[in-house]
């Protein structure tokens, strides 16, 4: 199976440190693009994304990249991975900004964190949630293939999703909250962590993701 | 295998992260900014830590020349092609650009420290351009106590010769309020001493805000570690001379905090 990757580049932030661990887990060729046509021909996609919400779907929006996500997703049923915001864009809503609609392709909601946030002893947790937390596999996915439930992923946010429909989710993090680490539906998997900053946990996930069909 | 359920009462891990204070493209480090050794090639140091299970690294660039900087945007890049784990820079940050610099060199966070003195609005300007996750406040702050005794912790500039003025608790606090997502506290007073850090100031800065706070400055064993966040109340511990000249590993480090009662990845 040849693993040529489109990550979907909406001009927020860097996005070669995705295209070089992708390059690490072995993909033959790593196009950091929004470009329509790169995309469709592209055999995976990757939708990444960083900083503040608002801006983000303001350029997804901009440059047609919400279109060229669906296709890829829905028209083209190939396999998608959404990291960290790209993840979060997914959602109906996010709280982030004063408030931001999102693509709505998962129904659910991008919740703030909480200011003070506790654990269930009552100690103080810091925000943004910074660093390498438990990810508890839910449930069985191609993509959780030679990591261990359990395993730590590195975290950067301080807005988590909440989806609506239960089922979908793959991977949960306790956080003060429950917040959901990962998303799985048909050829969509979402992470909330940065499996390019996941050291070796992380390469393995990605590595899972260009060999994966897009079943579940 | 699915593991037991027990596993998931943990949480959030202490993250153990070497330091590279890099002057012409080497990793040196000083005793109090003084006297300098050569540790070696920071794209190869930074590999094996990574390899070794750090938590993070932090490169700060301590070159004055400008063409040693373009040295250090090389040496980022090369460092976050071969390290998958996050990556901050800091030393001489001083506009948007240079942060937008870094971060498109795979920088995935930047630390900003004198240049948020002398222009606060640039932590604001930053955190909303690139997002509260990638700005750190690198503050360093020296006991300066008061007449009556109590202890007092000022910011200190230009390798801790310069008084600002400013307290640095109340700092922490701005800092945090203007969209800063990470402090990185170094006590002037212990840097490159090996005395272990400055918990007054630790703690007093870990209570005062609600963002991470990384501890740096004064590391010479691993009890030194443990006691930053027993004591201190920190997010995550900073060293660089026990791990550059082999002392200690990444690993060994991690073993004997786990002992301790801390939540390390392991």
């Amino acid at each position: 199976m040849t693993s040529v990757v489109a990550v979907i580049d909406y001009g927020m932030g860097n996005l070669h440190s995705v295209a070089s661990a992708l390059e690490h887990a072995g993909a033959d060729k790593v196009l950091v693009t929004h470009d329509a046509a790169q995309i469709r021909a592209a055999d995976r996609v990757v939708f990444p994304g960083v900083g503040a919400m608002r801006d983000c779907m303001a350029e997804i929006r901009r440059l047609g990249c919400d279109q060229l996500l669906a296709d890829a997703l829905v028209e083209q049923h190939k396999p998608v991975l959404a990291i960290c915001v790209g993840m979060q864009a997914l959602m109906t809503h996010s709280q982030e900004n004063g408030g931001v609609d999102c693509l709505n392709l998962i129904p659910g909601e991008v919740r703030f964190f909480g200011n003070p946030l506790t654990d269930g002893d009552g100690n103080r947790l810091k925000v943004p949630h910074m660093g390498w937390n438990q990810v508890r596999q839910v449930r069985d996915h191609p993509l959780w293939h030679g990591i261990d439930d359990g395993t730590r992923f590195y975290f950067v946010h301080s807005y988590y999703v909440d989806a609506q429909d239960r089922d979908l989710v793959a991977g949960a993090l306790d956080y003060g909250v429950r917040a959901d680490a990962a998303l799985a539906r048909d050829n969509l998997f979402a992470t909330q962590f940065h499996p390019e900053k996941s050291h070796t946990a992380g390469l393995q996930l990605l590595k899972n993701f260009l060999g994966w069909n897009g079943q579940c | 295998m699915r593991r037991s359920a027990s596993v998931n009462r943990m949480g959030l891990a202490k993250r153990i992260i070497p330091c590279l204070d890099v002057e012409n493209g080497r990793v040196v480090k000083g005793v109090n900014f003084v006297d300098i050794r050569d540790a070696g090639d920071p794209v190869e140091i930074a590999i094996r830590y990574n390899e070794q299970g750090a938590d993070e690294i932090t490169f700060l660039d301590i070159t004055a020349s400008h063409e040693g900087r373009e040295t250090t945007v090389h040496t980022v890049e090369q460092i976050a092609e071969n390290v998958f784990i996050p990556l901050t820079v800091g030393g001489g940050i001083r506009t948007v650009e240079d942060i937008r610099t870094m971060l498109n060199a795979g920088a995935d966070k930047v630390s900003i420290n004198t240049a948020a003195i002398h222009n606060p609005e640039l932590v604001r300007q930053s955190a909303e351009r690139f997002g509260s996750q990638c700005i750190v406040v690198a503050i360093d702050a020296k006991r300066v106590d008061d007449v009556d005794g109590a202890p007092r912790y000022e910011i200190f500039t230009h390798g801790g010769r310069k008084p600002t003025g400013i307290d640095a608790v109340a700092w922490a606090r701005k800092m945090a309020e203007l969209g800063a997502g990470e402090v990185l506290l170094t006590s002037m007073d212990r840097d490159g001493t090996r005395d272990g850090f400055e918990l007054g100031v630790t703690r007093a800065i870990t209570d005062a805000v609600e963002i991470p706070v990384i501890a740096s400055g004064g590391v010479g064993n691993l009890q030194h570690l443990v006691e930053g966040i027993t004591l201190g109340g920190a997010d995550a511990v900073l060293a660089a001379s026990i791990f550059h000249f082999g002392e200690y590993t990444v690993p060994e480090a991690k073993a004997y905090m786990a002992e301790r009662g801390i939540e390390v990845r392991l």
